[in-house]
């Protein structure tokens, strides 16, 4: 998807970068005194946009900025999930430690089935497939090996009160809240960084026009493996956070194909291709899962059949993803921006 | 492209084209000859490798029927449609609300399924996907993922999530070359088979296939030549779709129908769509066979391992060795 205008002047560019990122800091310091003022039930939905915006965070490296459509981060999540869960339940090593070897997998796995792929030459659709195989692939791994615990995954052994070594705190602690806002705030300064970097350049140049960009002596390859890379690294840490908020993950919950589809969501809706659009999409799509929760728990009068039943949150979901194509492709944020910019 | 793409000659006079590339469809062969010698090894047990064989082509055929559908979808629009795991879904539906309301025979349903789901895609066409017609790729698979979802979640939503099934009284074990399948896997081969042939025919011998083929081969020059290429489009969606009905139809004597189902039968069809070639009916109906055999086969084979590791394991192969599939020329 194309979304984000053809570059022309890297000037104006990193200077559009040192304002993103000034607008990463201030929105996240602001961000951080929400606990302030929200209750529980609030800070529970978000800090499930906060996992969202992970999610769609570490999608759009890859896929908009990198311009391969992925059908399948559900894999980096999972090997994210899988990795922590797995040193901590088995080698009683913290999630941090975990988090990271979780990382360097995903990237790991990331750049030999990207490497495939290119090497092969698929695009487009059929790329998009190839993830989506490997994903499926690990899942029905994961499904099957003892290492993993099949299919009854892994639960996280419980801590007498909090301990940030254990990245875990009691329910309600605004401390989930709070490194996740952290992750998040820190994967984005990276994203700002990698696309002010001469590799982020390249890799903007190499999906607007990729004969252009090897004519003038770019290493495709390296640069789309690269981009791969920090895509899967940023999903993996999306996977171990999720997995210390829920304390639980199996095959299905962090492999599954609902993973990578709840990662291509808030960047589309927020716009691909843009550094704050997933951000944007993710506090639009979280609170929208949390009101149809409630609409099925307290239907309005004229509604009762809804009481107890499940399916509304995903049916808003995708109707706001196939209005966001049919009306604003850019998505809110894309489509806010580019008004903007129109208008001066 | 395969064969929708074989069109552009003008039709009287030109030699027929050979129906098959001989090599690479020998390779296949002799790769699923290999499989069943090795599963043969591995159990032991002619018995059990006979039951997976037919067990497989059995299901395999279903698998074409459902793939059938996706490749005309793929190679004449050009669109990877994830929606159509969730049509067959909805026939599926239709089917057990007619037996569980109505006591009207599976079979009978087809009758009312395959035009629902006919007109149902037609709509979705004209209605959704009509509109992001020249879009990137990946907003029309966007589309199709999220009418996807809005089906599988609106049944979800209607039924609630426990598995329903439908079994007529008359589906009994049939012993079938020394091995043993249900009436109604039976029927549900010969019937995508049935509705395969019917397709070919459509689209080989009439002029409104000629016209399909046209659009595939080259929306543009059909165009010119008076073909009207966005009615094309809203009958190939719709027909692809009613393969799908036909196929949810069949199937739901021996599948539980739950709302998510029709992701496998997607994804697997996905698989068969590519290891056939783009839009080619012929590889779609022999895709599905070498699918089905492959995930019986490998289920014996690697019996600890989950049978669709051997599909999604194959289906890479095929992405990465011969991307065009078994049909399909290079491009």
């Amino acid at each position: 998807m194309t979304t984000t205008a053809p570059v022309t002047d890297t000037v104006a560019q990193v200077e559009r970068a040192d304002r993103t990122l000034q607008v990463v800091l201030i929105g996240g310091a602001l961000a951080a005194l929400l606990p302030l003022a929200l209750g529980p039930a609030q800070e529970s939905v978000a800090i499930r946009v906060l996992i969202f915006a992970l999610l769609g965070t570490g999608w759009n490296v890859m896929s908009g900025l990198g311009g391969m459509f992925s059908f399948g981060h559900a894999a980096y999540f999972g090997l994210g999930a899988y990795s922590a869960g797995y040193l901590l339940v088995e080698h009683d090593v913290s999630p941090w430690i975990g988090m990271v070897v979780g990382a360097v997998l995903a990237a790991a796995f990331g750049v030999v089935t990207g490497f495939l792929a290119l090497r092969y030459k698929l695009r487009g659709a059929y790329f998009a497939l190839a993830t989506l195989a490997f994903a499926e692939m690990l899942r029905l791994f994961a499904l099957n090996l003892d290492l993993t615990n099949k299919a009854i995954g892994l639960n996280v052994p419980l801590v007498r009160g909090s301990s940030w070594w254990k990245l875990q705190f009691p329910a309600g602690s605004s401390n989930y809240y709070w490194v996740g806002l952290g992750l998040t705030l820190l994967a984005l300064v990276c994203v700002v960084l990698f696309m002010r970097s001469r590799m982020g350049q390249y890799a903007l140049a190499v999906r607007d026009d990729e004969d252009a960009a090897a004519s003038l002596g770019v290493d495709v390859m390296r640069v789309k493996l690269t981009t791969i890379a920090l895509s899967a690294a940023i999903t993996a840490v999306a996977g171990t956070f999720y997995l210390q908020y829920y304390l639980f993950v199996n095959p299905d919950l962090v492999f599954g194909n609902s993973v990578s589809i709840q990662a291509i969501l808030p960047a589309v809706v927020g716009g691909v291709g843009t550094v704050l659009g997933p951000i944007v999409g993710a506090m639009v799509l979280g609170p929208l899962a949390d009101l149809s929760a409630g609409l099925l728990r307290n239907p309005p009068p004229g509604l009762d059949f809804l009481q107890g039943r499940s399916g509304l949150d995903i049916m808003i979901y995708a109707a706001l993803l196939i209005l966001i194509i049919l009306v604003l492709p850019k998505g809110l944020y894309g489509s806010a921006r580019a008004w903007r910019r129109n208008r001066r | 492209m395969a064969d929708l793409a074989t069109v552009a000659e003008p039709a009287a006079g030109t030699p027929r084209r050979r129906l098959v590339p001989s090599v690479p469809l020998l390779v296949t062969v002799g790769l699923v000859g290999v499989a069943v010698v090795v599963a043969l090894i591995r159990t032991g047990s002619p018995a059990t490798v006979r039951q997976a064989v037919l067990t497989g082509l059995l299901l395999g055929g279903v698998y074409g029927l459902v793939a059938l559908g996706l490749t005309l979808i793929f190679g004449v629009l050009d669109i990877v449609n994830f929606a159509h795991g969730a049509l067959l879904t909805v026939a599926m539906y239709v089917t057990y609300t007619l037996s569980d309301r109505f006591g009207i025979d599976p079979y009978v349903s087809l009758l009312v399924a395959v035009p629902l789901l006919f007109l149902l895609g037609a709509a979705l066409q004209r209605g959704l996907i009509d509109r992001t017609l020249g879009q990137p790729l990946e907003n029309q698979l966007l589309l199709t993922l999220g009418i996807a979802l809005l089906l599988e979640n609106a049944l979800l939503l209607s039924y609630g999530g426990v598995p329903k099934t439908v079994n007529p009284s008359y589906d009994e074990p049939v012993r079938v070359l020394s091995a043993v399948a249900d009436l109604s896997r039976i029927l549900a081969f010969l019937g995508a088979l049935a509705i395969a042939g019917l397709l070919y025919v459509l689209l080989q011998r009439t002029r409104l296939g000629t016209a399909i083929r046209a659009v595939a081969a080259n929306p543009r020059g059909a165009q010119l030549v008076g073909v009207d290429v966005r009615f094309i489009f809203m009958l190939t969606f719709a027909i692809g779709t009613a393969c799908a009905g036909a196929a949810g139809v069949l199937v739901v004597p021996f599948v539980t129908v739950e709302p998510t189902i029709g992701e496998l039968f997607n994804i697997v069809a996905f698989v068969v769509v590519v290891l056939g070639g783009l839009g080619s009916v012929p590889g779609a109906v022999l895709g599905g066979l070498v699918i089905g055999l492959t995930e019986q086969l490998g289920g014996i084979i690697f019996p600890s391992q989950s049978p669709l590791l051997s599909v999604f394991f194959v289906f890479v192969l095929v992405l990465f060795l011969r991307p065009q599939g078994i049909f399909g020329r290079r491009q």
